[in-house]
């Protein structure tokens, strides 16, 4: 059963991530932790390993379109790398507890961005 | 502008972004647009499309580091992601059809319901 919400989730947070232009990891974090039951920690593990098909897709037609800028992307994703180590020290060293709650911070400030985007 | 503000600007958008995406399990977009937008002055679009470009690397070594701490579960991710794939080709189009401001209203409200959810935990 698992199984088909994870499948209808994905789809779900795909549609609106289409629709949002707000990546997936927003949506799968709380798939993978709330429904799928995985611990926060490795439902963000598991949500960055899902996010890379669909920014795949997303990039390709991106491109199609002329919106990427190939060499700057390129600068930004390599020196992501040391971003990236200090982010899993981080996140693996705080409580789950105080990942959960930051998490849903960031929840309410996407939230907000939108709500804001939507105003008349 | 000068030469030199991308030399320094990227890198740093970089390690920020990346920083952001391994703590919190997202791709990290929702800091690299606007820090493009506002730091070297790209359109929105430009800045969406390289966003996501770059994004696709930080997510690779994201999941190589904590895959190698044994955090990501590999079945999930294909279970959540590959429909994903699918569901961005109909969002993506749906985009330009159905009136957003309803919906995005409706999608911030799900968004606050899921913060609260977590913080009673």
């Amino acid at each position: 059963m698992t199984v088909v919400y994870a499948l209808v989730l994905g789809f779900a947070a795909g549609i609106l991530s289409g629709l949002f232009g707000v990546g997936g990891g927003i949506l799968f974090v709380p798939t993978l932790s709330l429904v799928v039951g995985l611990s926060h920690l490795s439902a963000e593990a598991t949500s960055l390993a899902a996010i890379i098909p669909v920014v795949a897709v997303g990039a390709w037609q991106q491109n199609r379109y002329g919106n990427v800028r190939w060499r700057p992307a390129l600068v930004i994703g390599l020196s992501s790398a040391g971003g990236v180590a200090g982010g899993v020290a981080l996140a693996t060293w705080l409580s789950e507890g105080v990942l959960e709650r930051l998490f849903a911070c960031l929840l309410l400030v996407v939230a907000a961005r939108l709500a804001w985007s939507a105003r008349r | 502008m000068s030469r030199t503000r991308p030399v320094v600007a990227l890198p740093a958008i970089g390690l920020a972004a990346g920083f952001f995406s391994a703590l919190f399990g997202v791709g990290g977009g929702v800091i690299v647009v606007p820090l493009l937008v506002l730091l070297l002055g790209y359109s929105t679009r430009w800045a969406t499309g390289t966003s996501l470009a770059a994004i696709g690397l930080t997510a690779l070594f994201g999941m190589a580091a904590y895959g190698a701490l044994g955090e990501v579960s590999w079945p999930d991710a294909a279970l959540v992601g590959f429909p994903a794939m699918l569901g961005t080709f109909v969002g993506t189009r749906a985009q330009q059809k159905v009136p957003t401001r309803v919906l995005t209203i409706l999608f911030s409200v799900l968004l606050v319901a899921v913060a609260v959810r977590l913080f009673i935990g």
